[in-house]
């Protein structure tokens, strides 16, 4: 039990990382970029932090799972890694030294494309480790290093990660955005990845029946399933409405909604596996002092983070005048 | 090369590469805040440029560190999947602490760096306390969790199974508190007279600009400090691995024997196929009082252990020198510089000491990666000591050298990008209205 509360807030810790880090993934046409940098400047540190505290979280409460994943997920999380490390520091750089407009630019591409790289291997390793590809036995593991994650599934699982992303951050930016055609701009944008990631989502599930059985049994048996897709629909549907009918703050409402119903589904219906098919919650956690203490600490930690954060989207985000 | 070497090579770059700028995170936002204390509280507005330009170097630095760190969080499972799937539960306690303090951290880093105009002066000034401190509190947690890797404790070892998993005395592992003690201070001491050296050397060439002498005040004094106290924490951190670690303590000091009475080598070569030191200054009784505090005590030496499980000696011992060595000119340039100050109640900016600073400016970020040195190639063959061995923790992925080439890259270019933006960031040409106004008063 301890373990399931453990995960439910490491995916939401994982679900706030997706939803502020995607910021990066607007569009980038010219006179967009500086609304995109002001947006994230002051935050982008502290969304970057939801990472790391995931990885913390897994390999303290998870470790053998943890252990699988990063020998056999190594070259796609090791891509990642690069993209995490350009997008950070491009942005930094772009930021706070280059005075030329030609250094600044270059610093502006690094970031595009490191803040592409990122979502995509992240989705990736997300697609591979839900299909069940990696298999262990008595602690050994038996998959090799491309086999788990070099197919079909986890590349779709990739882009429509990307998209998702794209999606929500052209949603907020329309949300920020001061002048009226920049707003257009962003809400025709996350109309065009909204609808790619729904046509996305749609070509994962069939895969999914092929290559990630037991995530398929999990999203389409359970007595939740009908209702939760139904819901997660309804909302995707909402916010492409809203968005054509301007109704940015609605939006922005229904795409949380929609992407809190995606990552929660995916968890229910990976339930009870961490690493399908052979490790499940119970047997990959931690000893429960271990689970105790970690909880005690996040209990703790979120008392001081909640305020702290408050304090920060407050003096950034509604104080925009 | 060998895959293990690659693995190693990799861990060890990352950790030298994060550290320096790590140590910029946990002491540049005492030097902003101290400035900007001053401007609130004396109204200098010069202290007030200084604090935004400290801002401005500190954004980029802890920009890198963020990123290098969060590359080594996953490249401890990346690289030693079965030291983190046996170690992950028992000492991830202070990896999920030190989450938070960074999490805290770069809240407030953003408070600090955007809300100059947003935020009143006390709670501006309050965002970067609340940065200095939970920087310092983010790097006393990673420590901590190095320092369990030296002293493991907290579980019982039951056939390579740890038993009876207690993360909170894993944490008060015998090293902890001597480990963080030791590198708080050397963090203050490093990034101290780093920035002191930087502004020497524009003091040299312009003397008297009233932004360089506050800086120099300042990155000195709190360097200063902590350069006279870092023997003290020295000494505990001595006793600590001669109880704890003494197969390290004999590296470092290039004790093949064991023996009582023994004594304190400086400088010299550990000759480890003839067993013997080269060309050392002995210091009788040195060592046994050093790690005893009593002249006969015995202390073992590398005989004592099977030679498959030698730390490399000589790295070792020629890294812990290096260390004391840059110790050592700073405390004593500490005490040099309060001194001067003392007798001409002024900053010291006579222009020997200032070149003197400007001198030993590295020595501090040099004893930092030599004191790392130590205790991790000191560790080995252990990536836990006694516990569990690097070779059996390394993850099976073959071509490793392709990563370690990749990041080594990788970091090179973020090395040579930050040096070109801070060297903008100190000789950018433009003056501040208050800084003309505080010269025109001479």
């Amino acid at each position: 039990m301890a373990a399931l509360t453990l995960y439910a807030l490491a995916a939401g810790a994982d679900f706030g990382g997706g939803v502020w880090d995607l910021l990066a993934h607007g569009p980038r046409a010219g006179r967009q970029r500086a609304l995109i940098a002001h947006a994230i400047g002051p935050i982008w540190e502290a969304n970057h932090v939801w990472l790391i505290l995931a990885v913390v979280l897994m390999f303290v409460c998870f470790p053998s799972a943890w252990s699988a994943l990063s020998t056999a997920l190594h070259i796609p999380l090791t891509l990642m890694l690069v993209g995490v490390v350009l997008r950070g520091s491009a942005f930094a750089f772009r930021s706070y030294g280059a005075e030329d407009d030609a250094a600044q630019r270059r610093w502006g591409r690094t970031f595009a494309m490191a803040s592409v790289v990122t979502p995509l291997t992240l989705g990736l390793c997300v697609g591979a480790a839900a299909s069940g590809a990696i298999r262990v036995r008595d602690g050994r593991l038996l998959t090799g290093f491309f086999e788990s994650w070099l197919r079909p599934f986890p590349l779709v699982v990739g882009l429509f990660t990307l998209a998702l992303f794209s999606f929500l951050a052209a949603v907020y930016l329309a949300r920020e955005a001061g002048e009226e055609d920049l707003r257009a701009d962003f809400r025709r944008r996350a109309l065009a990845a909204g609808v790619v990631s729904g046509v996305l989502a749609f070509t994962a599930l069939p895969l999914a029946r092929e290559s990630a059985p037991l995530l398929w049994a999990g999203l389409t048996a359970g007595w939740w399933s009908l209702p939760f897709h139904l819901l997660t629909g309804l909302c995707a549907l909402a916010a492409l409405v809203a968005l054509a009918r301007k109704r940015d703050a609605l939006a922005q409402a229904a795409a949380i909604v929609q992407v809190t119903l995606v990552l929660w589904g995916w968890a229910l219906a990976q339930f009870p596996y961490v690493l399908p098919p052979d490790l499940t919650f119970e047997g990959a956690a931690a000893p429960p002092a271990v689970l105790r203490a970690v909880l005690g600490a996040l209990g703790a930690g979120l008392l001081l983070l909640a305020p702290s954060l408050a304090y920060l989207y407050r003096v950034f985000k509604l104080a925009r005048s | 090369m060998s895959d293990l070497l690659a693995a190693r090579s990799q861990m060890a770059m990352s950790l030298g590469f994060h550290i320096l700028f790590a140590v910029a995170g946990i002491a540049m936002p005492l030097l902003m805040v101290i400035a900007e204390d001053r401007w609130i509280r004396k109204g200098d507005a010069v202290c007030l440029d200084l604090a935004r330009r400290w801002a401005h170097g500190t954004a980029i630095l802890f920009a890198v560190g963020a990123v290098s760190g969060t590359v080594l969080s996953f490249e401890l499972g990346l690289l030693w999947p079965s030291f983190m799937a046996f170690a992950g539960p028992i000492f991830g306690l202070p990896f999920a602490l030190e989450g938070f303090a960074f999490f805290v951290e770069a809240i407030f880093l953003g408070v600090y760096l955007y809300g100059w105009d947003r935020v009143p002066p006390r709670a501006h000034w309050f965002a970067g306390v609340m940065v200095a401190v939970s920087g310092a509190l983010s790097g006393i947690f990673v420590v901590i969790a190095n320092a369990w890797m030296n002293t493991p404790a907290g579980f019982r070892l039951v056939d390579g199974r740890a038993l009876d998993v207690d993360p909170f005395a894993a944490m008060a592992n015998p090293a902890a508190l001597s480990e963080a003690l030791h590198m708080a201070l050397a963090a203050y001491v490093a990034i101290g007279f780093a920035v002191a050296g930087i502004h020497a050397f524009v003091l040299l060439r312009q003397p008297g600009h009233p932004l360089h002498r506050r800086a120099l005040a300042i990155a000195l004094g709190v360097g200063g400090v902590c350069a006279v106290l870092q023997p003290l924490s020295g000494d505990l951190s001595a006793r600590q691995v001669a109880e704890h670690q003494p197969a390290k303590l004999a590296a470092m000091e290039g004790v093949f024997r064991t023996q009582r009475g023994a004594p304190l080598t400086i400088g010299g070569w550990p000759d480890a196929a003839a067993q013997t030191m080269r060309f050392g200054l002995e210091i009788p009784y040195g060592l046994s009082l050093m790690a005893f505090h009593d002249p006969r005590a015995e202390v073992m030496g590398l005989d004592a252990v099977p030679r498959a499980d030698w730390p490399p000696v000589a790295v070792v011992h020629v890294a812990f020198q290096v260390m004391v060595a840059c110790g050592t000119v700073l405390a004593a340039l500490a005490l040099l510089g309060a001194f001067l100050a003392g007798r001409g109640r002024r900053v010291p900016d006579q222009r020997w000491y200032l070149k003197a600073l400007l001198l030993a400016s590295p020595l501090g970020l040099v004893a930092l990666e030599a004191g790392w040195t130590v205790t991790e190639v000191g560790r080995q063959p252990w990536i836990i000591h006694g516990v569990l061995r690097t070779a059996d923790a390394v993850t099976p992925m073959p071509g490793l050298p392709v990563p370690l080439a990749a990041f080594t890259a990788l970091y090179l270019m973020l090395g040579a990008v930050v040096v070109v933006l801070l060297r903008r960031q100190v000789f950018q040409s433009h003056e501040t209205a208050p800084l003309a106004a505080a010269r025109a008063h001479g």
